[in-house]
């Protein structure tokens, strides 16, 4: 497992690309060096990192570089000028045999938007195709691409040529092609853009549910801001070949780095990006396991709620109770007031994760009528979801609290500074 | 309308006479290799009974293009027995299968390295349209020079006049390679040898047998020519025909030219789908 790093890398397609660096350094955009020099700015000066199993995208519009950034990684492009590292090998000042045999280590090939996958092989032959080139024998990579076809659903189409598949299964051969290999870092360019909108998105969750268990170092490119922020933990937003944003998904949405970036981001399906985390707020206020009942229904009508959090002195989360039933309690007079609640009073309350997606929120919140809870993995009370919210969220321009709770967040503000 | 006249028939005789004194061992061996390549074609050819080779043919047909097209293979060989062309008929096959190994040996590689190579495509392409352009018979001439009469300079005629569609066409073919699968396999970490014959041949495949379809149709066009200068075959009996006036005899022989077009076309034409998926 090895992180890439990116530093200052240009590519300038064309001879004598010096002319060409020598006006980018002044400013002049990408458009007017072509017109007067001819030479075409594939990207200038990008320099970023892409950690060990992070899905990583690289966005923008046709001809903003974003292929060719990614083909820098690989090197299928010569970069023009910077360096590339891969673990610690700097894949730039590789021979070419050196760069075969890396090649065949660190990457799982790559997927294209038109699958690129040989006409002349059956489904079998085609996943083969990488372990074969790496001189494996036969009953090994056999036996490999069977686990691989099962994986991506294509099981029965062993023998089936290209031609004879859908759009939808020709490019889950191309995706088997690289998986099969075994190999840390996957580039993936525009891998689901050829395919109708109902199988892109069959596809992009597969691929997430496959990432999940797989961890690989996945390179994305896309030109679709849904996607890009479903799949992405990260992304970097290409312009005219210069980076203009990179951050999670939240980041670019709630603090779009210029004009470009917002505009993008307004088109935008909401409910796949924000999570639990980023819409819950802190918790008014909580009852405790040992209270009484008297103690309970003061601290309800003090924050003014309807029904109260249960917690013990660990804040783990152990029901809710509602405000009228305990009001009914107490008025009970055979009742200790300072006795705890009846067992019958605790309700268990809806509770999320922080990572849960808004529109697990949305339909959670229309299903129950309790109050939802925030809770992390060792059931701790984060926080709650307070159902204004939700719409608050969907709507443009929502920027969430700034105490909104974020496991990331301290790792994320350090790679802002950096 | 000048007072001079460019020499240019006596440079080139000088360049022949030259060539063909300096490098005489080189022609010797390049004749050599010919005659021993199409005495056992033709030796192969004729020690199998004539039932049995149109049954082979008949088969390899069917398998090529269907049952219609291998029942008209096995009809016309079987007229071509009948009206005794058979010998001259495997002549003319063994040399058109001369040549066409010569050409796939030679034409096959330069294609490749063409389709490599911007700068030898640039050099390849004006030689190839020089040939294809140059009237058929002007290169018996100097095969004469170098190789006298008889099969090898037919067979040398025919090879440079059959070579340049099988060039082009695996140029080409290998050049319209999709750019995705070049990527693909270099992805992968695929050496230029694994590419070449893992995906650029393969995919290129049709339109290398189309080139190859091409230049056998060419060959047996110049075989027949080149019997001219003594190559023998069914060329030789057409050209009978021709020098006695004898119609009869000139379109038999010319029907068994047809035949024999019509079988190797057939054949070569399905070479290219071999590969496709049986539906």
């Amino acid at each position: 497992m090895s992180d890439i790093i990116i530093q200052n890398v240009s590519k300038i397609f064309g001879p004598r690309p010096e002319r060409a660096f020598e006006m980018l350094k002044q400013g002049i955009p990408k458009n007017e060096v072509q017109e007067k020099t001819g030479l075409v700015v594939g990207v200038y000066d990008i320099s970023f990192e892409i950690k060990s199993g992070e899905v990583f995208v690289i966005m923008g519009l046709s001809g903003s570089g974003k292929s060719t950034l990614q083909r820098l990684i690989n090197r299928l492009h010569e970069p023009t000028r910077g360096s590339i590292l891969i673990g610690d090998k700097d894949i730039t000042k590789m021979d070419r045999k050196e760069l075969i045999q890396f090649r065949r280590k660190a990457f799982s090939g790559m997927v294209f938007q038109n699958f690129a996958i040989l006409p002349h092989r059956t489904v079998m032959g085609n996943v083969e195709f990488g372990l074969e080139l790496h001189g494996i024998d036969k009953v090994k990579r056999r036996k490999r691409a069977q686990e691989v076809i099962d994986i991506v659903g294509l099981k029965g189409y062993e023998n089936s040529y290209p031609s004879e598949l859908s759009g939808g299964m020709q490019q889950r051969v191309g995706l088997a092609r690289g998986l099969a290999v075994d190999a840390d870092i996957l580039l993936m360019d525009e891998a689901f853009s050829a395919l109708d909108p109902l199988i892109r998105r069959e596809m992009q969750d597969e691929l997430i549910e496959l990432q999940s268990r797989m961890k690989k170092t996945i390179v994305f490119v896309t030109h679709d801001l849904d996607e890009a922020f479903k799949l992405g933990d990260r992304i970097a937003i290409l312009k005219d070949g210069k980076m203009v944003q990179m951050g999670t998904a939240e980041e670019i949405i709630t603090r779009p780095a210029d004009d470009y970036v917002t505009a993008f981001v307004e088109g935008l399906d909401r409910t796949g990006v924000f999570t639990a985390g980023t819409i819950m707020q802190p918790v008014k206020a909580t009852a405790h396991v040992n209270d009484g009942l008297h103690t309970v229904l003061h601290k309800i009508r003090r924050a003014g709620l309807s029904s109260i959090l249960l917690v013990d002195s660990q804040r783990v989360l152990h029901g809710y109770l509602k405000a009228d039933e305990v009001a009914e309690e107490v008025k009970k007079k055979s009742v200790d007031e300072k006795k705890k609640p009846h067992p019958s009073l605790i309700h268990s309350p809806e509770a999320v994760h922080p990572d849960t997606q808004l529109t697990e929120v949305i339909n959670l919140s229309t299903e129950s009528t309790g109050p939802i809870a925030v809770v992390d993995n060792n059931k701790k009370l984060l926080g709650v979801i307070v159902r204004g919210a939700i719409i608050a969220a969907l709507s443009k321009g929502y920027k969430p609290e700034v105490n909104g709770y974020n496991e990331n967040d301290q790792a994320r503000k350090e790679e802002k500074v950096s | 309308m000048f007072p001079f006249r460019i020499p240019i028939r006596d440079w080139i005789s000088a360049v022949v006479d030259y060539l063909s004194t300096q490098f005489s061992v080189v022609f010797d061996s390049i004749s050599t290799l010919v005659l021993f390549v199409v005495d056992n074609f033709k030796d192969g050819l004729l020690a199998l009974h004539p039932l049995m080779l149109i049954v082979v043919l008949g088969f390899i047909t069917y398998r090529m293009a269907g049952l219609t097209t291998a029942g008209v293979a096995v009809a016309g060989l079987l007229i071509v027995e009948n009206i005794g062309l058979w010998v001259a008929f495997n002549e003319t096959l063994a040399l058109v299968l001369t040549a066409e190994v010569f050409v796939i040996a030679v034409g096959l590689p330069l294609g490749i390295l063409a389709a490599g190579s911007d700068r030898l495509n640039g050099f390849i392409r004006p030689a190839l349209d020089f040939m294809q352009t140059m009237p058929a018979f002007v290169y018996l001439i100097p095969a004469i020079m170098f190789f006298g009469l008889g099969l090898v300079p037919g067979v040398i005629a025919t090879f440079v006049f059959a070579i340049p569609p099988l060039i082009r066409l695996t140029n080409l073919g290998i050049r319209q390679v999709p750019k995705e699968l070049i990527e693909a396999s270099d992805a992968f970490g695929a050496t230029r040898a694994q590419k070449l014959f893992k995906v650029q041949m393969p995919v290129a495949l049709p339109t290398v047998m189309a080139g190859v379809n091409q230049s056998i149709m060419l060959g047996l066009s110049m075989v027949v020519i080149a019997a001219m200068i003594g190559a023998g075959g069914l060329g030789a009996e057409v050209l009978r025909g021709i020098q006695r006036l004898e119609v009869g005899q000139g379109f038999e022989a010319g029907l068994a030219v047809v035949i024999l077009a019509v079988i190797l076309d057939r054949i070569t034409a399905g070479f290219g789908q071999i590969k496709k998926p049986q539906q």
